[in-house]
């Protein structure tokens, strides 16, 4: 069977069909790749729940009045505007300020600072999204509400800008990373100064880039509660446009109505959380298809 | 391709730099009586000669071009050959002081555009740079921009426009640049959905836009088909007789067909790259006087 010189080796048909060959390990393959898809949809089972748990709760809750009145002064009743209202003007003014300073703050990390200082900046960038938002709160709070002696929204836009700023500042880094080199080149190259070689070429074709990060961190300050409890604090009624004064917000009221010992007032809860998730989930997946089209095309 | 080139400078037609015929390959019969080359004096009133003296090129510590010695007439194509890495480009990149982009990156020596030193503090490297356009490898047009604006955005972003002036100098860069035809009926496309040899006529249009003196072309046409090459070498010999034109290419039959002068680089020690000689682009291509010239031209090495 064997050649002389080989006489310890099995042949290479025994070897290459043994019935025992590597059996034992893909026993193991299987069962870890199982154990590792049942890991996945783990991942994935949270969201699915916590969509179909609000929405199974809040939909019934859903109605005009809540999108259209402010809670009523007595008894329960009335709907969430105050909220509504709140929430779009606190989170447009930490928009107004906070991506502004992402962006600038990702063009000089992008464009103009030496590596070293880049990969500082941008390690911080990294920890600020990672800092716990009461955290933030409570800096804003001691900056912007100690001082004048009262709760008031601008300190609770502030503190949405403090949250949106690292995340606009990462996406708009990444996207002008993005933009070719010879781009930059081309406009310099007709004598094109620095400073508007960035604005009308860097930061337009990046543009979309941008955008996405600003919606993004729009969706995700839109969110936020502990900020906004030691800033805008919450308010019973509609405050438009006095930032002076305390402000509600839909997570703020979600928060309080959920903890009232009554019914009514917690189906109002229900349905202010479901009416913030649709907006956060719709302005995601809108993001996200977009950007997944630019990919494609 | 159109006449309308001519009309820029017209008393430059009698000033056509010599010793070129046609677009032939390879010219076989060396001239034999020395050419009358524009200097100094005819400089005066042709722009565009450029003098380089003593220039090396430094990123950082390490030298990446060393000791040349070049004068590039006005008006005339001027082909910079050799093998990869010997610092053509970087060569060229110094002339519109583009390779300050990269950190580190410093020169010693002059070049002097009609007698001034572009280095010399009172000069503006963003002001040269309207004088030096650049045609790069690769056509790189803005891609959130339609051609028009691609055109457009020298002068745009350059703050030099006057509206009404715009739709004029637009069509005139792309009659120069031999795309009128082409595009004139999709002015609002994108400069992207252009073919590859079209988008680089047209950074070619936008580098004429604003109204250079001299043109550095980066292996303009090393990224296009045959045919797309072929139109941007009609364009070259098109825009001869009012561009200072430097082109870089690693090809020498294109070399051959295009150039007037040619300056054949080389790598040396320590990977410097330096200038072995320039001279008339017939007489290198057939009687060179250094060796290693011909060794280059006759494909024995690089």
């Amino acid at each position: 069977m064997a050649g002389a010189t080989l006489a310890a080796q099995p042949s290479i048909a025994a070897r290459l069909t043994g019935s025992r060959v590597g059996s034992r390990r893909k026993v193991v393959d299987r069962s870890m790749r199982t154990l590792a898809l049942l890991a996945a949809l783990l991942c994935v089972v949270p969201l699915i729940a916590v969509l179909a748990f609000v929405a199974a709760n809040g939909i019934s809750a859903l109605s005009l009045d809540l999108i259209t009145k402010p809670p009523k002064a007595l008894g329960t009743g009335g709907g969430a505007l105050n909220a509504i209202t709140g929430t779009i003007q606190m989170v447009a003014l930490g928009a107004v300020i906070g991506v502004p300073v992402g962006v600038l703050g990702a063009v000089y990390v992008g464009e103009f600072a030496n590596t070293r200082s880049a990969r500082i900046i941008r390690f911080c960038a990294d920890v600020m999204v990672g800092v716990p938002s009461i955290l933030i709160g409570i800096f804003v709070f001691t900056f912007l509400v100690l001082p004048v002696g009262h709760f008031n929204a601008f300190a609770g836009a502030v503190a949405l800008a403090v949250i949106m700023i690292p995340v606009v500042m990462r996406t708009t880094e990444e996207s002008l990373h993005l933009v070719p080199n010879a781009l930059r080149e081309a406009s310099l190259a007709l004598g094109v100064p620095v400073w508007r070689t960035t604005l009308s070429v860097v930061l337009r074709t990046g543009l979309p880039g941008i955008l996405t990060g600003s919606m993004l961190a729009f969706a995700r300050a839109m969110g936020e509660t502990a900020p906004l409890l030691f800033t805008a604090l919450g308010s019973r009624v509609v405050n438009i446009g006095d930032f002076g004064r305390q402000m509600d917000a839909l997570p703020l009221f979600i928060y309080v109505n959920a903890r009232q010992p009554v019914d009514a007032l917690n189906q109002q809860a229900w349905g202010a959380a479901f009416l913030l998730l649709l907006v956060v989930l719709i302005i995601n997946i809108a993001v996200r298809a977009r950007s997944w089209g630019q990919r494609i095309g | 391709m159109n006449v309308e080139t001519a009309v820029r400078r017209p008393d430059e037609a009698t000033d056509a730099p010599p010793g070129r015929t046609d677009a032939e390959p390879v010219p076989v019969i060396p001239t034999p009586e020395p050419v009358v080359r524009p200097t100094a004096p005819a400089a005066v009133e042709a722009g565009g000669e450029i003098r380089i003296k003593d220039l090396s090129v430094y990123y950082g510590g390490f030298r990446a071009v060393r000791d040349v010695d070049l004068t590039i007439p006005p008006r005339a194509v001027t082909a910079i050959i050799g093998p990869s890495g010997c610092g053509k480009s970087t060569f060229l990149r110094t002339l519109n002081r583009m390779h300050e982009l990269v950190p580190g990156a410093r020169v010693e020596g002059s070049v002097a555009l009609d007698g001034i030193d572009i280095y010399s503090p009172e000069v503006d490297p963003v002001q040269l740079r309207r004088v030096v356009g650049m045609v790069f490898q690769r056509p790189n047009p803005f891609p959130t921009m339609s051609i028009y604006d691609n055109v457009a955005a020298g002068l745009r972003l350059t703050g030099r426009h006057k509206r009404s002036e715009l739709d004029g100098i637009v069509e005139r860069s792309l009659r120069r640049a031999a795309l009128w035809d082409e595009v004139k009926d999709k002015l609002k496309q994108p400069g992207t959905s252009l073919s590859g040899g079209q988008q680089q006529r047209l950074c070619i249009a936008r580098a004429l836009s604003v109204d250079p003196e001299v043109i550095l072309m980066d292996e303009p046409a090393s990224a296009l088909d045959p045919i797309a090459t072929l139109r941007v070498e009609e364009l070259i010999a098109e825009l001869r007789r009012q561009y200072t034109i430097v082109i870089v290419t690693h090809n020498m039959q294109q070399a051959s067909r295009v150039s007037d002068r040619t300056a054949f680089f080389t790598m040396g020690d320590e990977r410097a790259g330096y200038l072995v000689e320039a001279d008339d682009t017939v007489k290198i291509f057939t009687n060179p006087r250094e060796q290693l010239t011909e060794d280059y031209i006759s494909g024995r090495f690089g």
